[in-house]
């Protein structure tokens, strides 16, 4: 591109009629970037069964509920009480190294209507509606994070991926990239291109940054969907490397219905990748990073008919990175008994996720519970700061 | 060639122009008077396509969750709901009225239903058909009562789960009102967030659709689930002398001709045709305008079309990605008949295009529907999809055009110099075609 490389991005998304008194185009301001930590999200799409993640062999009802899903050692055991899911093998050292944790039997407080979209909307959007009803200006709960922390700027917060993530999006600018966009054109082309936007900065900003980041991301591409997440992980630590402070993404491939033995195999690979590819790709970096793997909901304790599970209740949350207070199983056990269980088929959730998420925030970035209690997360009892980061 | 004004009517409310086609004579309301030939026949069945449903649901009890032909049902499901959406897309394509496929994206995405399931999308396109389309150019009051009593809509908003506390069948299963159909009715689809209505109102709103819900074929008015008695809503009292469909209807009437409606209307139709710049003056006018002819959608279109702002040739709106890519398939003359021809696989993949472009085809996050500011459609991967998309359109369809004719045809005299000079520098032909495909010229309107 001929055009300076201009300090500036677009706002990714304005709703509704609060647009007409956004700016356009957020400069770069000298302001301090908001602190060294860094935080990815990584919301796992499908309704990830944390009971076979992280395995509660030492439940007396654990073996009956899961006669073939909870047998075997797994990767070994965690503390006494839990055991990880062969799959995650290769966390293990980082578990002895305290920068792998868990939080169990977590929800948001969606309930009931079991719907993947409802539940995703709520837990992206960090809201209290418990029946998920269809609710307009949606925001992110990352977005409305952003609106607190005084230096954010565009580059601060990027979303990673092909999908438009509502975790990120509202009136805060951030910015996104999908690395594989295919924006292969001749120099001569590029050089056209440029041109016929330069009047209109709208489309030339969006347009430079898209070239240059196509640029540094063609070889990291890849292909299919195998392997994609590495892809997404590799290009998140590129740019936390840099400006970004906070990225997110999302894998898919949780709901395992049927087969679940092999389906859950397969995303936990993806996921075990992901974070594999931030702990090398961040470097030194990794000891400031703090990696959160939410999910929109739990599965059913008992398995199915077809050797998987059924969408539930309580869940899991993933957590890893050098910033974490790790090799910890966090939250509060409600057990597997007829009498513990959530309707008489699910986790009982002990705890909102959102708690966490919201200490979290308060950890890494300055923000003042109050604030996390109203407008990041309305309607949160904050609760006590359980210290996930260490 | 065409002129100016032709240029800048077919950007604004149209979906740009097609070289091929002959233009349509006569004005932008003449597109929108007599009948309208382009409905799509087959599509336009609610009641055989909730038999299907209910077929699938049969299905399901008798052979478990599992079964061969229950999977063989809900693929071809599937594959009607995507074969919908490439004949929406073609019919668009293909209508030399084309103000009349702008004002139906419009009125489909003012009434918003985003369903959550495979079945739900099922249902979209008889939705569109009998709710909204043969609306267009009526009276609101008649879009209002066939969308507030369509299954999609009762679905999507919970009205089929809303029962009158006080009714028989509340009564007997303990069940209560669902207030959502009520309130997104009055925030969204008539007098605006900001309206003459309280809580109250929505409430008493909410008792006075209870019975509006679900039967095998289609909506069903079931009175022993109505709230009996009558309510107050907005000043007025609905019902009283038994519970039916038309109490319903006739507060509907009454909430079409509220002057709050008609403003927000007004001002929707602006916003989403010229801009966000507030223009009062303009949506004043065609609210009184509407008022006064008792509820004629034709009345607000007659004013806003030859406002002097509909006529300048400023463009702050981006076309979102569906109307992008309708815009495209026109400027390159595509065919609409290859593109009702496509593949479930060719549907999969436009979709999971527009879908990278920043819109999952009929799938808003919410009931407001699809954002209308320009930054909400282009930033650096949307505008890659875009790109990306075009570029590869132009190599296998437009090898051959001569891009500084295409530029011609479908922007004349009021092409900006840099892109006329851009586009007749590039190194291929469909490098040139690609260039003004992906131009600000074709997505901003």
């Amino acid at each position: 591109m001929t055009l300076s490389r201009r300090k500036f991005m677009i706002n990714s998304t304005l709703l509704g009629c609060s647009a007409a008194a956004s700016p356009l185009l957020t400069p770069l301001t000298l302001a301090a970037a908001p602190g060294d930590n860094r935080l990815v999200v990584i919301v796992l799409r499908g309704a990830m069964d944390g009971l076979d993640v992280v395995r509660p062999y030492g439940d007396p009802d654990f073996a009956r509920q899961r006669p073939s899903l909870g047998a075997g050692e797994g990767a070994g055991d965690l503390d006494g009480f839990f055991s990880l899911n062969e799959a995650l093998a290769d966390l293990m050292p980082l578990w002895r190294a305290r920068e792998l944790g868990f939080v169990q039997a977590v929800s948001t407080p969606y309930r009931d209507k079991r719907s993947h979209f409802d539940g995703q909307d709520l837990l992206e959007s960090g809201s209290n509606a418990r029946d998920g009803a269809p609710q307009t200006g949606k925001t992110g709960w990352l977005n409305r994070a952003l609106a607190l922390m005084p230096g954010a700027q565009a580059e601060t917060a990027f979303s990673v991926g092909q999908s438009r993530m509502l975790l990120l999006d509202g009136p805060q600018p951030y910015a996104a990239w999908s690395p594989g966009s295919d924006l292969a054109m001749s120099a001569q082309t590029e050089l056209l291109l440029a041109r016929i936007y330069a009047d209109d900065p709208l489309f030339a900003s969006s347009a430079e940054m898209a070239m240059e980041l196509s640029g540094k991301t063609d070889d990291m591409a890849g292909g299919g969907r195998r392997g994609a997440a590495k892809a997404l992980a590799s290009f998140a630590a590129a740019r936390l490397n840099e400006e970004t402070r906070i990225a997110s993404f999302s894998i898919g491939g949780w709901d395992t219905h049927n087969g679940q033995r092999r389906n859950l195999v397969r995303a936990l690979k993806e996921l075990s990748e992901a974070i594999l590819e931030l702990k090398s790709g961040l470097g030194s970096h990794w000891q400031r990073t703090t990696v959160l793997a939410i999910t929109e909901f739990g599965r059913t304790v008992a398995e199915n008919g077809t050797a998987g599970t059924d969408h539930g209740t309580g869940g899991l949350m993933v957590m890893a990175g050098g910033a974490i207070n790790g090799g910890k199983v966090f939250g509060q056990w409600p057990g597997l008994g007829e009498l513990d269980l959530y309707q008489n088929r699910d986790l009982e959730p002990t705890a909102d996720v959102r708690r966490y998420l919201g200490w979290a925030l308060r950890d890494l970035f300055d923000l003042e519970a109050s604030a996390l209690g109203s407008s990041v997360f309305p309607g949160l009892d904050m609760g006590h700061n359980a210290g996930i980061i260490a | 060639m065409l002129s100016r004004a032709d240029i800048i009517q077919a950007a604004r409310f149209e979906y740009g122009i097609r070289p091929v086609e002959r233009r349509f004579q006569g004005s932008l309301l003449a597109q929108l008077e007599g009948q309208d030939p382009t409905s799509v026949p087959d599509v336009a069945n609610t009641a055989v396509r909730m038999q299907r449903l209910a077929e699938l649901r049969r299905l399901r009890k008798a052979q478990g969750g599992q079964s061969e032909a229950l999977k063989q049902a809900r693929r071809a499901l599937r594959e009607a709901a995507a074969s919908d959406m490439t004949s929406l897309v073609a019919r668009a394509v293909g209508n030399p009225r084309g103000f009349r496929e702008r004002l139906f994206a419009f009125w489909a995405d003012h009434f918003t239903v985003s369903p959550r399931q495979a079945n739900g999308s099922f249902m979209l396109a008889a939705y569109f058909e009998e709710a909204i389309r043969p609306h267009i150019s009526g009276r609101f009051s008649d879009m209002l009562k066939a969308v507030v009593s369509h299954p999609s809509m009762l679905l999507y908003l919970g009205q089929n789960a809303s029962t009158g506390p006080n009714s028989a069948v509340g009564q007997r299963r303990q069940q209560g009102l669902n207030e959502n159909l009520a309130r997104e009715v009055l925030e969204l689809h008539t007098l605006g967030v900001d309206g003459p209505y309280s809580q109250d109102d929505v409430r008493q709103f909410a008792e006075l659709l209870t019975g509006l819900t679900i039967g095998p074929e289609g909506m069903r008015y079931t009175a022993n689930r109505a709230e009996p008695g009558s309510e107050q809503v907005l000043g007025n009292n609905y019902g009283g002398k038994g519970e039916t469909l038309e109490n319903i209807y006739r507060f509907l009437e009454d909430l079409a001709l509220n002057p709050a409606t008609a403003q927000h209307l007004a001002q929707k139709l602006v916003v989403h045709f010229i801009g966000p710049q507030p223009l009062p003056e303009l949506v004043a006018n065609m609210a009184a305008a509407y008022l006064e002819s008792g509820g004629e959608l034709m009345a607000l279109y007659r004013i806003l079309v030859v406002s002097p702002e509909a006529k300048m040739a400023v463009f702050p709106k981006v076309r979102p990605p569906l109307e992008y890519v309708i815009t495209v398939l026109r400027t390159l003359d595509m065919d609409p008949q290859e593109i009702r021809d496509s593949t479930p696989r060719e549907a999969r993949r436009l979709s999971h295009q527009l879908t990278a472009m920043g819109q999952r085809p009929f799938r808003p996050s919410g009931p407001d529907g699809w954002p209308e500011a320009a930054e909400s459609w282009i930033n650096p991967p949307q505008l890659a999809a875009r790109i990306s998309w075009a570029g590869a359109l132009a190599r296998s369809l437009a090898g051959d055009r001569d891009p500084g004719a295409l530029l011609d045809a479908v922007l004349g005299d009021s092409a900006p110099e840099v892109l006329s000079f851009a586009v007749s520098g590039a190194a291929t032909k469909w490098e040139g075609v690609a260039l003004l495909l992906v131009s600000p010229s074709l997505m901003r309107r």
